[in-house]
């Protein structure tokens, strides 16, 4: 094998495999430090020996057992030099057990829920989360969250010395913690996930990566954990990713919903997600982000704004309400309505909600009654809300969007799309008709 | 990545004789020759005391030079180590495996990639 060729393999075999050896690793010497120390000599060795005796026949098992026997071994080697020998003798006799598929997977879960554990502070938690488990340099977060590197090594530093000082064990939590463990968990992948989305438009294109790295994590936790929760969340970011091309026009415009090019969404990834929508619903224990992704799977469905089947859609909002209820859900619940029953009813409701307060340093409430009194045909009073959205947005793409509207509205005529006014026909069969029908039969825990 | 780590201690506390500092200077070597075979090594060097420095200059065309520079501080550079890392965080954990971390203290910088444009000050 020419020097090369095999410098690309052992390149490809760390992309794969050095996040799930690292993670065994850390299980079988019981410290993060050990084990990255661990790592990298098992790599270092690879790149030794496997040019000369091939690639063995299985890599990750090759590593995991080189890695930990140069570390006891390195380990025996300091204990005579200081004179004492620690508890050496029990990790260095007890031989890990073979390495199937789902141990691999269940300490790459380990290592997510030790990442994500709510002992540690936030910010801590995606920087962990993304080194250990995403495999990314301390210098690659910080770009993604424009911070300096130091800040972000920071981090990581006192993260790893909270976690071995207060023991925090490396385990999948038991059934009774799991659900409080489990939320952490998706609400780092959600927010690793976030800051990718939002980044469409940010200065650095590479943030984009997050996206792919927070569907990847979504994966992991779906693969060994049948949690509706974290179906719900894997659907979720699949059906905004399944979008996100046609969001933005080329000039880095906001397109809206109704006026996106639907042919480009990924219909591959929106039926994995409609899949994995209905496994949530039908587990009976429906929580926020399967409703979320439920809505957003019967937008994606639709082909057309005219088609989407707001009936639907309402019904979901008032589950999501009821699971996580706040303003802001009550307000798209709002939208919803005045697209069944029309605009009138809508900005009824939208006035309703905004005057029960929380909203009023929303943006998006102010756009919302902005566009019920536009399509009302109320101008001035459809201007002001505009003008108030427009005070309230800071994003580029939205004031832009924004101040478009305002223009639309100079002159005494509004535009509309038609068959965008009013209630739309529903469909002969709703996509999770049985399913809600039972979600509401049974309220959510 | 290519990280330089920079060992600031007070020589009063490394050369005194006492069995910490001693357990210190007998750590060094074999340190070194773990990150050789952890393949972390690019070279290590350790500096005579700046005693025998001499510190020179050019202004206006001029050279002078001048002895020393002589301790104004307690710490002083006594040696670097330069390491291949895969980030950050992985030469602070080598930096603060250095057995003078425990008598002074290591910076850790990382060495300038050329192809980043220069910071602006």
């Amino acid at each position: 094998m020419s020097t090369a060729s095999a410098r690309d393999l052992l390149d490809a075999v760390y992309r794969t495999q050095a996040r799930r050896v690292l993670a065994t690793l850390i299980r079988l010497l019981g410290s993060f430090e050990a084990a990255e120390d661990a790592l990298h000599e098992a790599f270092a060795a690879a790149a030794e020996q496997w040019p000369r005796a091939g690639i063995p026949a299985n890599p990750y098992a090759w590593l995991v057992s080189t890695g930990r026997f140069r570390t006891i071994d390195r380990w025996r080697r300091q204990a005579r030099l200081a004179g004492v020998l620690p508890e050496l003798t029990a990790l260095a006799g007890a031989t890990p057990e073979p390495a199937l598929p789902e141990h691999i997977q269940d300490d790459e879960l380990r290592l997510i829920f030790i990442c994500c554990h709510p002992a540690l502070a936030p910010d801590a938690r995606i920087a962990l989360t993304l080194r250990e488990v995403g495999g990314l340099t301390t210098e690659e977060i910080a770009r993604a969250y424009l911070a300096p590197a130091p800040t972000i090594a920071q981090r990581i530093v006192r993260a790893k010395t909270k976690i071995r000082d207060e023991a925090i064990p490396y385990e999948i939590p038991v059934r009774a913690d799991l659900p409080a463990r489990l939320e952490s968990a998706l609400q780092v992948v959600y927010l690793i996930f976030n800051e990718g989305y939002a980044a469409t438009q940010g200065p650095s294109l590479t943030r984009v990566d997050l996206c792919a790295e927070a569907i990847r994590l979504g994966r992991l936790v779906v693969d060994v954990l049948d949690e509706p929760e974290a179906l719900g969340l894997l659907a979720l970011m699949l059906l905004h990713e399944a979008r996100h091309a046609t969001r933005v026009d080329a000039a880095g415009n906001l397109v809206l919903l109704e006026d996106q090019d639907r042919s480009l969404w990924d219909r591959r990834r929106i039926a994995e997600a409609q899949a994995l929508v209905e496994r949530a619903l039908a587990s009976r224990r429906v929580g926020s982000y399967a409703l979320q992704a439920a809505i957003v799977a019967v937008h994606a469905e639709a082909r057309s704004v005219g088609e989407t089947d707001w009936a639907q859609i309402v019904t979901l909002y008032d589950l999501l309400g009821r699971v996580d209820p706040s303003p802001v859900v009550a307000l798209n619940r709002a939208v919803a309505l005045g697209m069944r029953d029309g605009p009138e009813v809508g900005l009824a409701t939208i006035e309703a909600v905004m005057g029960q307060g929380g909203l009023d340093g929303y943006p998006l409430s102010h756009a919302a009654r902005a566009d019920m009194q536009r399509r009302l045909g109320l101008a001035e009073a459809a201007q002001a809300s505009y003008q108030r959205a427009l005070e309230l947005t800071r994003q580029p793409a939205e004031r832009r969007f924004l101040q478009a509207r305002l223009n639309q509205l100079a002159p005494e005529r509004t535009t509309d799309l038609p068959g965008f006014l009013g209630p739309t026909t529903p469909r002969k069969r709703p996509l999770f008709a049985p399913l809600i029908d039972s979600a509401r039969r049974t309220p959510p825990a | 990545m290519r990280y330089v780590c920079l060992i600031y201690f007070d020589p009063r506390k490394v050369f005194n004789q006492s069995p910490e500092a001693l357990a210190v200077l007998a750590e060094a070597g074999p340190y070194d020759a773990e990150l050789k075979a952890s393949g972390h090594m690019v070279m290590s060097q350790a500096l005579k005391l700046p005693k025998e420095a001499i510190t020179v200059q050019v202004r206006d065309g001029k050279m002078s030079a001048t002895d020393g520079p002589f301790m104004e501080t307690k710490e002083m550079l006594g040696g670097f180590i330069l390491i291949e890392a895969r980030d950050l965080n992985e030469a602070v954990r080598i930096g603060a495996g250095i057995p003078f971390a425990k008598l002074g203290f290591i910076e850790v910088r990382p060495i300038v990639d050329f192809s980043e444009p220069r910071p602006k000050l």
